[in-house]
């Protein structure tokens, strides 16, 4: 009898289980359809090809502004390198001023930022549509996406608001409202106005779905599949406890342990390169050979180039605006200076974190060549890897043909570093909310609440939808940005040549030798 | 004959006894200047949440305040009710680096610290600011027990 009825009871727990399984799928399926159909024209218009091509606008939008600013500004990201690392390790900075936010930190923020998933999932997503060839291209617009940086960073520092009580808040919205104000153009207003609510997209797309989204992938591909929204409750209650609850010990540990697992990424990619160090030659072979042919991936040389440009966009985010908000904060008297730090980001980003990805992703051989042609061997409209894996975990595969163990450790920095993106991204997305709405407690409450509801919808719906709306929202700003930065460059242009010639004359002092 | 001590405070019950000692010293010495420094424990290499940065101008304010008017602020003026000619100092840094700029800075014969009051793990592998303090300075170094 007794034994009946535990049957009877597992029986019925299992029967539930599976309508609950169901039922979870269900709603998953329900808020990614809703989600895809809500966000479809927005993401069409923002990646829609020039009449008669099939080269998104958007991308030749960013490469055309970051090419501008290098030659403006005379490859600041080349002549200023050395002097950026200087000021990095504070050689410049005045020991009165210690206590402040230094260059260092303010750097570190800004690239809790940005490095995260774009470098690990991203990478995978060019290098698995655009081959290896994407890369090449990455490495470019990562380049050229210095001087951007540089310029943005710049004017953030220069135009932000510092109230009485001593804190700061700047970014886009205020050298939009501001600069244009001092050079007598109109619109820096409704600019301002406009960069705040894609802003505020942005906040909620690549800064916290697609974060959610992929953590979700990756939590899931070690335990095993389960429904998203489990996830995203989860992240969504850590997120609340940190930025609605004040919990700092919360977002002190990540702020630590994210760099430390920077560290731990390169260190490890290094390693599984040097260990395979005779496949290197050919690796770099194939990043050259593709960035001009295709290799036979989608759309051929321009596949490669569009999603290199795309996803190095994604991941270091030059010319979007959002690091100026995170580099105001630092306390200098030469807003140059910031901009000179801010030009590191794209180059420990995109140059050195994702080319680590993409090498390693070449060099395991997931990427299934075709032995007959050379070529690779497509699968719809990327290309075929072995297993089958794609985005996420793409890298995961390619890492764990190094280390078996890597996984784990991916896992782990994967989720470290979607909470600590999505910190940082709030923190934008709440810049914008408050340039819009004002501040107040009230105000800050219904934006940090929305920003967790939407950390559950990111886990729930499938890649798709997410990265589509994540890159156009991101794109969104800047388009905003980039046009105010053509109005403002002579400014930065100005600071930067009074700046170097101080530098050359010595009156800038160097404190630390 | 004219002299300069620096006085370096933690905060803690054993400053009294370095500002004691000191007080000892520039009494025998006769025309004496006192310097009570208290360093704030900061490093630029650290890392920071967007907000944390946004409030550093706002705290670091705080610090100073708070530093001065608890621990500097009432060394310096039971020195000068004493009859000493004292002043005090706050600066954000690092205590072993900052206690020694200070003395070299103002030029400084001497700087008194006590015996340190930290402890743990940290204290073990690093050294406590007092020993960091006695293997770098470039200032004869007193520590009071």
């Amino acid at each position: 009898m007794k034994k009946l009825t535990i049957t009877a009871l597992a029986l019925s727990a299992a029967g539930s289980s599976t309508a609950f399984a169901q039922e979870a799928r269900s709603i998953d399926q329900a808020v990614n359809e809703t989600f895809a159909t809500l966000t479809g024209p927005f993401v069409s218009f923002i990646f829609s090809p020039f009449p008669g091509t099939d080269f998104p606008w958007i991308v030749m939008w960013l490469v055309i502004a970051a090419s501008l600013f290098t030659v403006y500004f005379g490859f600041i990201q080349i002549r200023g390198f050395r002097h950026s690392i200087q000021l990095v390790k504070g050689d410049y900075s005045d020991p009165n001023d210690a206590g402040e936010v230094s260059h260092f930190q303010a750097l570190a923020t800004a690239l809790s930022g940005t490095v995260g998933l774009g470098n690990i999932a991203g990478v995978a997503v060019a290098v698995g549509i655009g081959g290896p060839g994407a890369t090449f291209w990455m490495i470019m617009a990562g380049l050229l996406g210095m001087a951007s940086k540089f310029t943005e960073c710049t004017l953030g520092v220069k135009y932000r608001n510092e109230y009485e009580d001593g804190t700061v808040s700047g970014g886009p919205m205020y050298y939009m409202s501001k600069g244009f104000a001092e050079r007598g153009l109109p619109g820096g207003k409704i600019l301002a106005v406009m960069f705040a609510i894609f802003c505020i997209l942005g906040a909620f797309g690549g800064g916290n779905m697609f974060q959610a989204n992929q953590a979700h992938a990756q939590i899931s591909s070690v335990v095993g599949a389960y429904p998203g929204w489990i996830t995203g409750i989860i992240f969504a209650l850590i997120v609340y406890a940190v930025i609605v609850g004040g919990i700092k010990s919360i977002a002190n540990v990540t702020e630590k342990v994210v760099p430390f697992m920077g560290v731990m990424y390169v260190v490890t990619a290094l390693v599984i390169l040097l260990l395979n160090y005779d496949k290197i030659g050919w690796a770099f072979g194939q990043i050259f050979a593709g960035a001009f042919t295709g290799l036979g991936v989608a759309g051929g040389f321009v596949g490669a180039l569009i999603q290199g440009f795309k996803r190095a966009a994604f991941s270091n985010e030059a010319g979007v605006g959002s690091a100026a908000i995170a580099h105001s904060a630092v306390r200098t008297k030469e807003p140059i200076t910031e901009g000179l730090v801010s030009l590191l980001e794209p180059f420990i980003d995109t140059v050195v974190i994702c080319t680590m990805t993409a090498l390693v992703i070449t060099i395991s051989g997931l990427l299934i060549v075709d032995p007959a042609t050379g070529n690779f061997v497509l699968d719809g409209g990327s290309i075929a890897t072995v297993g089958g894996v794609s985005g996420v975990s793409l890298t995961s595969a390619a890492f764990a043909t190094g280390f078996s163990w890597f996984p784990y450790i991916l896992a782990i920095a994967v989720v470290l570093f979607a909470f600590s993106t999505m910190i940082t991204w709030s923190y934008y997305g709440l810049k914008a909310w408050t340039y819009l709405f004002g501040e107040g407690k009230t105000k800050e409450l219904v934006f940090k609440i929305i920003f967790c509801v939407f950390v559950v919808i990111g886990a729930s719906a499938s890649l798709g939808p997410v990265i589509d709306f994540s890159d156009a929202a991101i794109f969104a700003m800047a388009v905003v940005n980039i046009t105010a930065l053509y109005f403002l460059m002579p400014i930065v242009k100005r600071e930067m040549n009074s700046y170097m010639d101080r530098l050359k004359s010595g009156e800038i002092k160097r404190f630390k030798h | 004959m004219s002299a300069k001590i620096v006085i370096g405070l933690d905060g803690s019950g054993s400053g009294e006894r370095a500002v004691a000692f000191a007080k000892k010293q520039a009494k025998q010495i006769g025309t004496c200047e006192l310097i009570v420094v208290y360093v704030i424990e900061w490093s630029p290499y650290s890392f920071q949440t967007p907000e944390e940065n946004e409030q550093r101008h706002k705290r670091r304010e705080e610090e100073t305040t708070a530093a001065s008017s608890r621990i500097v602020q009432p060394a310096v003026d039971a020195l000068k009710a004493d009859g000493l000619s004292a002043r005090g100092v706050v600066r954000h840094g690092h205590v072993a680096d900052l206690l020694n700029a200070v003395a070299e800075e103002e030029g400084a014969d001497q700087i008194v610290v006590a015996r340190s009051s930290e402890g743990g793990f940290a204290s073990r592998v690093f050294g406590t600011s007092t020993a960091n303090l006695v293997m770098t300075a470039t200032v004869p170094v007193t520590v009071v027990g």
